[in-house]
């Protein structure tokens, strides 16, 4: 089958590599028909990430059609169309019992060199092949889905395929940071980061009642797109001092929340300094904080600061004393997109979700490399390149 | 002169603190090399879902006599604890590196086993990673690469 294959630091391919094929009962093999870029994939690519070789076959978002089942597979027969969570998760762990799904502890088949890094293993995902559990990514004809009654979720009729797409990861992502950051009816919640998990975790702090929603980043076209397609205010951080900006539009207190939506690759205004640069080429280097130290001093005084970047390094320079005295409450994590993704379909059915706009460049998988490389430097306006593996 | 004296038995004093410590540091070090912990993961389950009559899982058994065994409640009704370690000599110093990247370590064996028995109990299958589509590492992915086979299975939960 064709795939998109990591061929070295900021080199792409389409190839050719074996098809997927039902290695456990609990297995399903989906037709990938449409795939998504990912910020959290742009470390990856340039060979940052904590494992890469040559050959992986990348990309964690994506929506099919199941054609093969395994013979433990209960929800999902052929014909299905779903939408695939990009964590993988057992359902029957402590974690995952508690809708925790990307702290699984089955769904990593060779944990270890993480463990040692982090101390404690998080579950599988797709697309990190010698990351996170050794399975092949979504930017392919095929995938095979391990305990695929637990990550694919049947997309009701009423639900287009362009919507359901980003209920794979970064709708519950979005959702994971403004629901766990703890949003109620009423608060003030400012998110960094206008990409599609930015715009989305805003959308989910209106769904879950904030009252107020403030969205932040540089470009353009990503500020107008969040105040059109979600309804939030923005504010351009290369015009104005942010945390004081929000102090004066929250009566001095600050945001009840702030969710950052930015990550390692977009945090930094200028270029990693040169010993940064060299470390993050040797091993685990200096994340860049500059949105997660601008939430921490513009959250209101015992509120809440979500992380929702994926830093695979290790930061210095972080404002821990503004945590303890300001009472803060700093949390973070990978999605639990089980637990939120029928819940999400259900309100893209409704039409009170909506993502397909943020798919601004459709185009075949051929044309994957070009489409990491429009998504990587957010030229014509990308916000997220789609793939159509069958075009 | 009696200046001169004092410092140098400050000095000396300072030095064999200073030796006393670092020795200690590294007999620390070899210690806890020597010393045979056990594995451990918690199986979301009663013990006796997690060995039914008293048999081991199957991953485990596979082991035979050349472990040993215990089981406990987990707190806080979060299952059962079960652990495990080798008898054999754990291997230190170069041999011990030589052993991991070998996979020849016998608590590599110990974890691997560990892990897949708690994902046959919980789950009933114990989980495959892909067939890879690639085998040759990268050179940036090699350290990480490396510290995965060093890892040869093992991991902290």
């Amino acid at each position: 089958m064709k795939a998109l294959c990591w061929r070295g630091p900021g080199e792409l391919s389409v190839d050719r590599v074996p098809d997927p094929r039902i290695l456990n009962d609990q297995d399903a093999i989906v037709k990938v028909t449409l795939s998504a870029t990912c910020g959290s994939d742009l470390d990856l690519l340039g060979g940052h990430g904590p494992a890469v070789r040559p050959g992986d076959v990348i990309g964690h978002e994506f929506l099919g059609e199941v054609v093969e089942v395994g013979q433990g597979v209960r929800r999902h027969r052929p014909g299905d169309r779903v939408v695939v969570c990009s964590v993988i998760g057992c359902g029957r762990c402590w974690h995952c019992e508690r809708d925790m799904w990307s702290l699984c502890e089955n769904s990593h088949p060779g944990p270890g060199a993480s463990g040692d890094r982090w101390g404690g293993d998080t579950a599988g995902m797709f697309g990190y092949p010698h990351a996170m559990g050794g399975f092949r990514g979504g930017h392919a004809e095929y995938v095979r889905v391990p305990f695929a009654d637990q990550g694919a979720f049947r997309v009701p009729d009423g639900v287009a395929e362009m919507d359901a797409l980003f209920a794979s990861d970064a709708a519950p992502t979005g959702w994971t940071g403004a629901h766990l950051g703890g949003v109620r009816p009423g608060d003030t919640v400012a998110v960094w980061g206008c990409g599609a998990v930015g715009q989305l975790a805003a959308r989910a702090a209106m769904l879950l009642g904030a009252e107020r929603v403030i969205a932040i980043d540089r470009h353009p076209e990503r500020l107008m797109m969040t105040e059109r397609h979600i309804g939030a205010e923005t504010i351009d951080y290369t015009r104005s001092d942010v945390p004081a900006d929000l102090r004066e539009r929250t009566g001095g207190r600050g945001p009840d929340v702030c969710v950052e939506a930015v990550g390692p690759e977009g945090a930094a205004t200028g270029r990693p300094r040169l010993p940064g640069r060299i470390r993050r080429r040797i091993g685990p280097g200096a994340d860049h904080l500059v949105a997660v130290r601008e939430a921490v001093r513009a959250c209101r005084t015992g509120g809440s600061v979500f992380v929702l970047g994926v830093f695979a390094g290790l930061a210095d320079r972080f404002p821990l004393g503004m945590i303890m005295d300001k009472g803060l409450t700093l949390r973070g994590a990978r999605q639990h997109g089980q637990h939120y993704i029928p819940r999400l379909l259900e309100l893209m059915g409704k039409g009170e979700l909506r993502a397909a706009h943020l798919a601004t460049h459709v185009m075949t998988l051929q044309e994957a490399p070009r489409g990491y490389e429009l998504f990587r430097t957010r030229r014509d306006g990308c916000v997220r390149a789609v793939f159509r593996p069958w075009a | 002169m009696k200046r001169g004296a004092l410092a140098a038995v400050t000095l000396g004093a300072l030095g064999a603190a200073v030796t006393h410590r670092l020795w200690s540091s590294r007999e620390r070090a070899r210690a806890e090399r020597r010393r045979i912990r056990w594995q451990v993961v918690t199986i979301n389950r009663r013990p006796e879902e997690v060995m039914p009559e008293g048999r081991l899982p199957e991953p485990l058994a596979r082991l035979g006599e050349s472990i040993e065994v215990q089981v406990r409640d987990a707190p806080g009704g979060r299952g059962t604890e079960l652990g495990a370690r080798p008898h054999a000599r754990i291997p230190s110093g170069v041999e011990e590196v030589m052993a991991r990247l070998g996979g020849e370590d016998p608590r590599q064996a110990v974890r691997r086993a560990l892990r897949e028995s708690k994902c046959l109990i919980e789950t009933g299958e114990v989980l495959r990673a892909d067939e890879p589509a690639a085998r040759r590492p990268a050179p940036i992915g090699r350290p990480p690469a490396v510290a995965a086979r060093r890892a040869g299975g093992e991991e902290r939960r």
